[in-house]
């Protein structure tokens, strides 16, 4: 496979909260335009190594660089390069599509032309339109996350963060959403994702496995079955997070 | 009984394990009464003052001297003419000006007619009061001397000494009140909070699915802070007692349990209001504003009530500190006994009542 | 032991329920299966007597729950979504306090949990709030079952929780069965569904399926492929444009592919998908799961 570049490279990346050890030197890479999922158990330190990824958390040794950008010494540009997902906060639920669009425009640092004119794009993209001024809330689910994902990637991030951004929602927005994440990816945007959703896990290009604060897995999902001599990522992880 | 053992025992590790709460709990009870019986004094010591002395003769150099003399008084200097007088308050240092008129002993021998005038800077009323109250008891006092008039029967005593609080000592004056407002506090706030907690986080809804009735719920709440709202009250007051020097004429043991049933009535409120709110924030701000903000206005504390507008006056009736300074002030500086008191006491009584009443009838056994 | 007649409920302008009825029989492991907004929590507390039904009537154990509220509550054990522990508590005192509370204690009760506990008992003095997920979910399984409630409500207990707990849960609960306690679960999961005796499909307050797990599987009419061995994106793309697709769906690493009518043959996919620059294609018949036929409810609803 040809070299598309790094997007994400960590080595021996760590977080300690006192004496508990959240994140236990991790060493990853990721690629541009490559679909990642970043799976593991609750608890597993999951969490605490996205946080460190988006500029959100000092790590506590080790190094990362993001977007390229150094996750200890420059945070601030990590934060600005990158875009974030989460099924939790989102969009604001009371106020309209423009406004949520424009709004986030502005905190992701573009300039007031660009706001209007990429704001305006997305909007009609969407196909949005007609409801520009109805309230989020109003939404139905799916154009929400539709909405959510293009905001997220309104400054044309090289990496959008999508945490767990399908949690609870039915089969079928779900895996619209996963149209949106192809879509994106076709276009070159690398997708860090986390989810608990195993069928997920076999959408991505490579996925790895946190345990204990470890990554213990790190490979294509065809290559980990084989491995684990599996028939789906849900034996997978079953064997790799019960056997120890 | 069980049941409502092992309710209370759960409110009491909340109590305890949660460090925010403890602080609110036994801090700031503590820092109040230091702050406002150390920083925030209405006594007047070496207030300024300047003398316009148009006799100089030996009364008013005598009188001059009785007023410095006193501690209350600290002579700035002495003015020429009264074209001066307008300007010695222009900076504000000077808080009064003595002014003796001409011939004030010989008008004095003749039996009448002394002009003495005390000008007071009255941009602080409270302080001006004071001044020339301090004053005219000086200059009586003094009369009374050169009169010959020792020994004054009781019953005529003058209207310028401060009956039960003959020195004005502000502390007096505060402690009351400031136990009142940290208990009222301290109580509502935090079973405010008690309640609208478990609604959020979700932990109410299993009790509901559950055998508790509201009674328990809420009384089990209740009982936790009322123990450690009596220890506030001790530790107020004993601070009072040992630090301040504040008398207790009347009884320590009606005190505490008077302030026990305040503390009830408190608590039951905070309750009543975390019925009501939905989310702790609310009821945190409720009892700030709802609580707080008419406590310190109507409750007699620092503004006398009776100078109101009667709607205030009679707004001031509901809130529950106004019965109990009442109550503390007769017990600490009077000596009452209960039966001097059983009206308020009968009063907080039913507010209580009426507050625990209404909880468990409005609790919302459903969640709509 | 458990019924639902007809019952509706709006919230001002959003219809949750709109006339739902099942019968859940005594110790049967039932499952609500559902995603976000279906009308799950909404449903179970109507049942557990928190809410009042807009129309139609629920009993449990018999018993009305807007007229005999108080005998349910003492009766059954209610499990509410985010697991609604006190976080500041021990997980001994937790299940302490609730088995106190409904009139019991741990000791009597104990074999009922006997089997969860055990996984949570090196923690048994670690505060609610530090467990991982997976723990706390445990945990308030315990709480619920301590006082050997008659009918166990759980709403979501698996949401967000890791696979591997969440296979544990489930595996939990069967057990329960034995014990003659009936168990109502709602889950947004489709593969929790046939871990369960009887499922009812949700949505958009609408119960769409009742019945057991296979017999919601044989309600799918349509014929079902199993395309694999390509990249996911380009499998989809092509499919969506065959003239004969119904419903195309990724799942995992294949496409579930819904034909209109049974004469297409698994030779006629490969050879569309080889004109479609995709040759070489494993094309297969497909028994249908839960999650297809959800789908395909699902798309009937939304305009497709």
């Amino acid at each position: 496979m040809m070299d598309r570049g790094t997007v994400i490279a960590t080595e021996d990346l760590s977080k300690h909260f006192g004496d508990f050890i959240a994140v236990n030197k991790i060493s990853f890479e990721v690629r541009r335009g490559e679909i990642f999922g970043f799976l593991g158990a609750n608890g597993a330190g999951k969490t605490t190594a996205m946080k460190m990824l988006t500029g959100l958390l000092q790590p506590s040794s080790g190094k990362a660089m993001v977007a390229g950008y150094d996750v200890f010494t420059q945070s601030e540009d990590v934060k600005r390069n990158i875009g974030y997902m989460s099924q939790r906060f989102s969009l604001y639920e009371d106020l309209t599509v423009k406004e949520n669009v424009r709004f986030y425009a502005g905190i992701y640092g573009l300039s007031w032309t660009e706001r209007r004119r990429k704001s305006a794009e997305l909007i009609d993209r969407l196909g949005l339109l007609e409801v520009k001024r109805d309230r989020v809330a109003e939404l139905p689910l799916g154009w929400k996350q539709k909405l959510a994902f293009s905001v997220a990637l309104i400054h044309d991030p090289a990496i959008v963060f999508l945490d767990e951004p399908t949690g609870g929602v039915d089969p079928v927005t779900r895996r619209q959403f996963w149209d949106l994440i192809y879509e994106a990816a076709e276009r070159g945007v690398t997708v860090f994702v986390t989810t608990h959703y195993m069928d997920e896990a076999e959408y991505c290009e490579r996925i790895s496995i946190m345990v204990d604060g470890k990554i213990e897995a790190l490979d294509t999902p065809a290559a980990l079955k084989r491995q684990y001599n599996a028939k789906n990522m849900d034996e997978v992880f079953l064997k790799l997070a019960r056997g120890k | 009984m069980i049941i409502f053992l092992m309710f209370v025992k759960k409110e009491f590790y909340h109590i305890f394990r949660d460090q925010r709460t403890l602080i609110i709990l036994f801090g700031m009870p503590v820092l109040q009464v230091i702050l406002f019986g150390f920083a925030i004094t209405n006594e007047i010591k070496d207030a300024s003052i300047v003398v316009l002395d148009q006799s100089n003769d030996a009364s008013t150099r005598q009188i001059t001297q009785k007023l410095v003399s006193s501690g209350y008084f600290h002579l700035d200097r002495n003015l020429q003419s009264s074209q001066e007088l307008e300007g010695a308050f222009s900076t504000g240092k000077i808080k009064m000006a003595v002014v003796y008129g001409p011939g004030f002993a010989d008008a004095f021998r003749r039996g009448g007619g002394a002009k003495v005038q005390l000008i007071a800077d009255a941009s602080d009323p409270n302080t001006a009061n004071v001044l020339t109250s301090y004053a005219t008891a000086i200059i009586r006092g003094w009369q009374a001397e050169r009169l010959g008039i020792t020994q004054l029967p009781l019953t005529i005593k003058t209207d310028y000494q401060m009956t039960y609080n003959p020195e004005l000592k502000g502390v007096f004056l505060f402690v009351p009140g400031v136990m009142a407002m940290i208990l009222m506090m301290v109580s509502a706030m935090m079973t405010s909070i008690a309640v609208t907690k478990e609604k959020e986080i979700g932990t109410m809804e299993v009790l509901l699915v559950s055998p508790l009735s509201p009674s328990i719920i809420i009384i089990g709440k209740v009982v936790p802070y009322l123990a450690l709202g009596v220890i506030n009250a001790a530790v107020i007051v004993a601070m009072g007692v040992f630090v301040f020097g504040i008398p207790i004429y009347g009884s320590a043991v009606l005190l505490m349990a008077e302030a026990l049933l305040f503390v009830v009535t408190t608590l039951s409120l905070g309750i009543l209001i975390s019925t009501i709110a939905e989310s702790q924030q609310t009821a945190m701000l409720f009892s700030l504003t709802g609580l707080m903000m008419p406590t310190i206005l109507l409750s007699g504390h620092i503004f006398p009530v009776e100078n109101m507008p009667w709607v205030l006056q009679w707004l001031s009736n509901i809130i529950p500190a106004k019965w109990f300074i009442i109550i503390v002030k007769n017990i600490m500086l009077k000596g009452s006994g209960f039966q001097d008191i059983w009206k308020e006491t009968l009063v907080l009584l039913g507010m209580a009542a009426g507050f625990i009443g209404v909880s468990i009838y409005r609790f919302k056994i459903r969640l709509e | 032991m458990v019924t639902v007649e007809s019952v509706s409920k709006s919230f001002r302008k959003v219809e949750a329920l709109r006339s739902v009825s099942f019968e859940v029989p005594k110790g049967q492991l039932f499952g609500l299966i559902g995603p976000d907004g279906a009308g799950k929590t909404t449903l179970f507390r109507i049942l557990t007597t928190l809410l009042y039904p807009d129309q139609g009537k629920a009993t449990v154990l018999g018993l009305d729950t807007v007229k005999d509220y108080r005998a349910i509550r003492n009766r059954v054990g209610y499990m509410p979504g985010k697991f609604s522990l006190y976080q500041d508590l021990t997980v001994e005192e937790n299940i302490e306090f609730f088995a106190t509370i409904f009139g019991t204690t741990i000791r009597r009760n104990y074999s009922l949990i006997r089997d969860i506990y055990v996984l949570l008992e090196p923690f048994r003095t670690r505060k609610a709030g530090k467990l991982s997920g997976g723990m706390k979910q445990k945990l308030a399984l315990c709480c619920a079952l301590i006082h050997k409630p008659e009918v166990l409500f759980l709403d979501e207990p698996t949401t967000g929780v890791d696979p591997v707990s969440r296979k544990e849960f489930w595996e939990n609960l069967q057990k329960l069965r034995h014990q003659g306690i009936t168990v109502i679960v709602s889950t947004p999961y489709m593969d929790e569904a046939s871990m369960c005796d009887r499922v009812g499909l949700i949505q958009g307050g609408e119960l769409f399926g009742i019945d057991t797990p296979e017999g919601i599987r044989a309600t799918f009419k349509h014929p079902l492929w199993r395309v694999a061995g390509g990249s996911m994106y380009p499998m989809l793309k092509a499919l969506r444009l065959y003239e004969h697709t119904l419903s195309v769906h990724a799942f995992g690493d294949s496409v579930h592919l819904a034909t209109k009518h049974q004469g297409i043959t698994a030779i006629d996919i490969a050879a569309y998908l080889s004109t479609q620059g995709l040759p070489g294609l494993e094309v297969g018949p497909q028994a249908a799961g839960i999650e297809d036929v959800f789908m395909g409810f699902s798309t009937t609803q939304h305009d497709g």
